[in-house]
């Protein structure tokens, strides 16, 4: 696959994401700046898009370097506790710290995403037996059980509802003025792609990056910080969307190998076109009504990573 | 040169290496040989700075190589450990690239590209440079890596195990490979053997180790007969010369 057809269809999507809706807008609505319906537009289906642009491009960028540095396939914020424990620095600061303002929330959610996927890290050097399918059991168990601590804390205080609604992925609450902490992804993958070239040696292991003089755990730790920051800004704007980072990086690691210069931007894109594509299909089908872009993503991210897993372990593997 | 100094290193209570010197000849071939448990990966690994040595140094033309700088230490000295199960998706030129990442930071440079178009024909790997590792055979992914460090210019090649999971033509193959870079490049290779033939027949010195100290260090013939071998390995092994080469026929000796 080339890159300008993955950018074509990203165009392609992002212009059908911007004319689908409850409130029919066509583009020569537009024409008349102070009516309603270019309100709408600047209000709601632009900056919709911007969010769905930009945690599709996050999320397929924290997968893959979460992929990289952890050296397995299957590895991802989603099977790695790493949005588990973004969510579980939400409901402690909801509970514990209730006066503190969004500002501190942010800051509570990226500390624990970041610590969680330290602890992940260390867990993963201690184990010996590193199958592709064993790790991110590990990972998804890991995540379950501080998926538990949170569910029993916002249990004993009362606030397991408005936790759940916060953290269902979705794109229905994006108005201007709600998403525009998704913009700090994007240094974050600027960021990703600068430092491509010390992440795919880094990904070649501790001993390859050290033999070509390069200093590993900076280069970790700069990584975990990268993803922890993207994945706390897309959780906390869009809520969590499962196997995005997971099948996005796959697939063009297929086509393109796991040289990240390389296949940062194609993963960008690929990630973008297909979180569209989702949010479209979610807005589509119950037509006026919408479900929320999680399940979407969940039922279609399930059978490709489904197909992946019977067609691809021998890839995975080697 | 390189000179190790007293070098020990423990896991937990158990000494894996026990105040191990030696000084490693440049020009030339130097094969770690022992039984299993020898300690000769750990030795290797200390040398390279993969591994801290409890006590003792190493040093590298009279520096000490703890205190040299990391990119400074990629430039003159490589290391290669057994890499037949590294699952990354990259072509061969794209590996062997990154063998220029200690000069270049992955900026290639026309004099970069000049190093990767050299050591990729050094290793006659031209027909398949831009394939995936994945779909070589482990004697070519084995000489992609070779041909890697070759790009990465060092003086010095440290290798662990390269003949692993090969065939004996491939063996064969890797080990002609390293004697041109010795005679042709003028490199230093020093290399963990298990084959005692491989290192009988290619090295010009053999180290030989035991339970974790050195037991012999010296000129490979010194070290290839009868007696010499048994202290290392307690075992009878009988010595045939063929066409000048020592071959050991240990595989029915009685010890």
């Amino acid at each position: 696959m080339r890159l300008w057809m993955l950018v074509a269809a990203t165009i392609v999507l992002s212009f059908i994401s911007l004319f689908i809706g409850a409130i029919d807008i066509k583009p020569s609505d537009l024409l008349d700046w102070d009516s309603d319906k270019t309100q709408i537009f600047l209000m709601s289906r632009v900056p919709r898009l911007m969010a769905i642009i930009l945690a599709g491009a996050g999320m397929g960028i924290s997968g893959l370097i979460m992929q990289s540095l952890s050296r397995n396939k299957f590895v991802s914020p989603t099977t790695s506790g790493t949005l588990d424990a973004a969510k579980l620095g939400i409901v402690v600061s909801m509970v514990f710290f209730t006066s503190v303002g969004y500002m501190e929330k942010i800051l509570f959610s990226f500390t624990f995403a970041l610590i969680g996927m330290m602890i992940f890290m260390r867990l993963l050097e201690s184990i010996k037996f590193k199958d592709v399918i064993f790790v991110p059991l590990i990972g998804i168990m890991y995540g379950n059980i501080i998926g538990a601590i949170s569910t029993f804390i916002a249990y004993e205080a009362d606030v397991l509802q408005s936790v759940d609604t916060f953290f269902l992925g979705s794109f229905t609450l994006v108005v201007s003025g709600r998403y525009e902490l998704l913009y700090v992804a994007v240094p974050a993958i600027i960021l990703a792609y600068l430092y491509a070239n010390k992440f795919t040696v880094a990904g070649m292991g501790e001993d390859f990056a050290k033999n070509l003089g390069l200093s590993y755990r900076t280069v970790l730790n700069l990584g975990l910080v990268l993803v922890a920051i993207i994945s706390t800004t897309v959780v906390l704007t869009v809520g969590i969307i499962p196997f995005l980072g997971l099948i996005v990086p796959n697939i063009v690691s297929l086509y393109m190998g796991d040289n990240l210069r390389k296949t940062i931007p194609h993963t960008i894109f690929l990630g973008a076109a297909f979180l569209l594509m989702c949010d479209i299909l979610s807005r589509l089908i119950v037509y006026p009504f919408e479900i929320p872009v999680n399940t979407t993503v969940a039922v279609i991210g399930s059978a490709i990573f489904l197909v992946m897993l019977f067609r691809g372990k021998a890839y995975a593997k080697k | 040169m390189i000179e190790i100094k007293g070098l020990s290193k423990s896991f937990g209570k158990k000494p894996v290496v026990e105040n191990v010197s030696l000084t490693i000849q440049p020009k030339a071939i130097t094969s770690f040989i022992g039984p299993n448990g020898a300690g000769k990966s750990t030795l290797l690994s200390m040398v390279s700075r993969l591994l801290d040595s409890d006590t003792g140094e190493v040093f590298l033309d009279q520096s000490d190589v703890k205190k040299m700088k990391s990119n400074e230490f990629a430039k003159r000295v490589a290391i290669l450990r057994q890499s037949n199960h590294l699952n990354v998706r990259l072509t061969v030129r794209e590996l062997v690239a990154f063998g220029r990442y200690p000069y270049s930071k992955g900026r290639l440079t026309p004099e970069d590209e000049e190093h990767i178009d050299r050591a990729i024909e050094y290793m006659t790997l031209g027909d398949m440079e831009q394939k995936f590792l994945d779909e070589l055979s482990g004697g070519q992914k084995q000489r992609a890596f070779i041909s890697m460090v070759i790009a990465q210019d060092t003086e010095y090649i440290l290798l662990d195990e390269p003949l692993n999971n090969l065939d004996m033509k491939h063996s064969v193959q890797i080990m002609k490979i390293l004697r041109k870079l010795v005679d042709e490049l003028g490199k230093t290779v020093v290399i963990v053997l298990h084959d005692i033939n491989f290192a009988s027949v290619y090295s010009d010195r053999i180290v030989a180790l035991k339970d974790g100290r050195l037991v012999k260090d010296g000129p490979t013939n010194d070290i290839i007969n009868s007696e010499a071998l048994r202290e290392v390995y307690d075992m009878h092994i009988p010595v045939q010369e063929q066409d000048g080469c020592r071959i050991c026929v240990y595989f029915n000796s009685h010890s």
